[in-house]
């Protein structure tokens, strides 16, 4: 089951939008989710929803795997559309006991409810398209600039390499430790919430202790092969700005410009 | 010519206890041995002999408390030297999980070059090289957390290689890792050994220090025995004082002896026992 977790939900491919500098994807992304509360009506939700289909159908992901995002965050938008719903005065629609919809109740629920759904599947295209290493890299090379004000980008960077890459790890050594907690008794499936809360730590707490210990061999392991901080390393696969990346720089102004003009629709 | 030079060296792991007072333990008592280039030598002893803790002063992850390491006579000491002797003295570690840095297999092997300051295309064919090395080549895409222990061992291994070094110190490499993962560690181990890398290897396993050129044996913190396999498998009693066991091959072969059939004492392995039974009944 452990084996099956994706890396950062990374989707292989050989479309143009896996192939874009991460950094172009990365600022794409950004953009779009400015974009996203710059938006005021439904005509913008429409273009942006149809620019962020097209990415898609570009990439060739799935769309089972890039609807798989939002399941997962269902129960917060579910929340965000019903306090919207009631919680806004206005012209009332619907009235029952102390519940009252408003017609612009309903406007703000939806409206939120469509922002984060674009929200979320826009990142995800990000994650899915994206290799974790090219992903860490691109983020690197972005925060250089701002090293100069004291931004450790380049520990920001391995930091994020090392967490993708221990994820597993850890899973496993989570399951090994709930095995060996049941395999003495422990319960982990009946009781109260606080109760059920209460016997996590005898999980949290090995697994807490263990994780100091991977983290002390990987450091010994990584100073054995001479790391010694981000100066003087050179990358295997650098990364450079290509044809297609002015391409797609063209392409998401363009599509910014519409963006913005559409708030005077 | 001698490659690492080790002369009395002694360590100390101190501890502070929670009331404030420090404890020190001495995990290695005065020794002194120089490892020649180019020779394969096995470190044995029981679990806290000292022999994991003498693996790691080898390439300065840990400082002598008194005494001192020479490196291609480089002071492991020496803060300006670190860098350039563990370059020369790579490392391979017991759990093959902890010393994985990335999720993908080749950018992991690349991790050292890249740290060393190689140019690109040169850290490309390292990796390509050490990869092939290990049999490891065709899975240079996975993630790392798709192999099996074994793998990840080899995976570890050619991230060593890909830095180029004179010397590489194995400590316990197939400690986790099932029968066939350990059999194909060591294959890749003697075969690194044969290209003229410089070999330590530390290991409780009798019949892997069986395949070495020399035998160090350790017992609490002082070398107990220094000499070829030949020489220590002949003296039982040496080999029990250490708290070890015989090889099962040459356990074996001392039996059959024992019984009145001549037997080589050049057997040391298990292969070498199937190589003369074989010649034997032909």
């Amino acid at each position: 089951m452990i084996r099956d977790i994706t890396l950062g939900q990374y989707y292989p491919g050989k479309s143009v939008i896996h192939k874009l500098d991460a950094r172009t994807k990365i600022i794409g992304t950004i953009a779009f989710i400015v974009e996203l509360f710059i938006v005021n009506n439904f005509w913008g939700f429409l273009i942006a929803a149809g620019a962020m289909f097209a990415v898609i159908g570009v990439s060739r992901v799935p769309l089972k795997f890039i609807f798989r995002g939002l399941t997962a965050v269902f129960v917060i938008i579910l929340f965000t559309f019903v306090i919207n719903l009631f919680m806004v005065d206005g012209r009332v629609l619907w009235h029952w006991w102390i519940l009252t919809i408003t017609y612009e109740g309903l406007r703000r629920a939806l409206f939120m409810a469509v922002r984060l759904v674009l929200l979320i599947i826009g990142s995800s295209i990000l994650t899915l398209c994206t290799k974790p290493i090219e992903l860490t890299d691109g983020l690197e090379k972005l925060l250089k600039p701002l090293q100069k004000v004291g931004v450790p980008s380049h520990e920001i960077a391995l930091m994020m390499t090392i967490a993708l890459r221990f994820i597993p790890t850890l899973m496993e050594e989570t399951d090994k430790i709930i095995k060996a907690q049941q395999a003495r008794g422990a319960d982990f499936e009946s009781g109260s919430i606080i109760q059920r809360a209460k016997n996590l730590i005898p999980i949290l707490i090995p697994l807490f202790i263990s994780s100091f210990r991977i983290a002390q061999e990987l450091a010994l392991a990584m100073e054995a092969r001479c790391y010694n901080g981000g100066s003087g390393r050179t990358r295997m696969n650098e990364i450079h700005f290509k044809k297609k990346d002015m391409v797609a720089a063209v392409v998401l102004a363009v599509f910014l410009g519409v963006v913005i003009a559409s708030r005077w629709i | 010519m001698t490659i690492i030079s080790v002369q009395n060296l002694t360590f100390e792991y101190v501890r502070t206890a929670e009331d404030g007072t420090t404890k020190s333990y001495r995990a290695i008592d005065d020794i002194s041995f120089d490892i020649e280039a180019g020779s394969f030598v096995a470190i044995v002893g029981r679990n806290g002999s000292g022999k994991s803790t003498l693996a790691k002063t080898l390439n300065g992850l840990l400082v002598p408390t008194s005494g001192r390491i020479l490196v291609k006579d480089m002071d492991t000491a020496d803060d300006n030297l670190i860098w350039d002797i563990r370059s020369k003295v790579g490392m391979v570690f017991q759990n093959p999980d902890n010393q994985i840095v990335s999720s993908i297999v080749e950018d992991d092997v690349a991790f050292g070059p890249e740290n060393l300051g190689v140019p690109p295309e040169e850290i490309r064919k390292r990796v390509d090289d050490a990869l092939k090395a290990v049999g490891m080549y065709k899975h240079r895409l996975k993630g790392a957390h798709m192999l099996s222990g074994g793998q990840k061992q080899r995976i570890a291994i050619a991230g060593a290689i890909a830095m180029r070094p004179e010397c590489i110190i194995f400590d316990e490499p197939t400690a986790m890792l099932d029968p066939k993962g350990r059999e194909k560690v060591m294959e890749i181990i003697r075969n690194l050994n044969e290209e003229g890398i410089t070999t330590i290897l530390i290991t409780h396993f009798m019949e892997e220090a069986a395949q070495a050129d020399r035998i160090i044996v350790m017992k609490n913190g002082q070398i107990y025995s220094d000499s070829t396999p030949e020489e220590l498998y002949s003296n039982r009693e040496k080999i029990r004082g250490a708290g070890l066991e015989m090889p099962p091959a040459v356990d074996l072969r001392e039996r059959i002896a024992e019984r009145g059939i001549e037997m080589p004492e050049t057997i040391m392995t298990e292969d070498d026992l199937v190589d003369y039974i074989v010649e034997q009944r032909r």
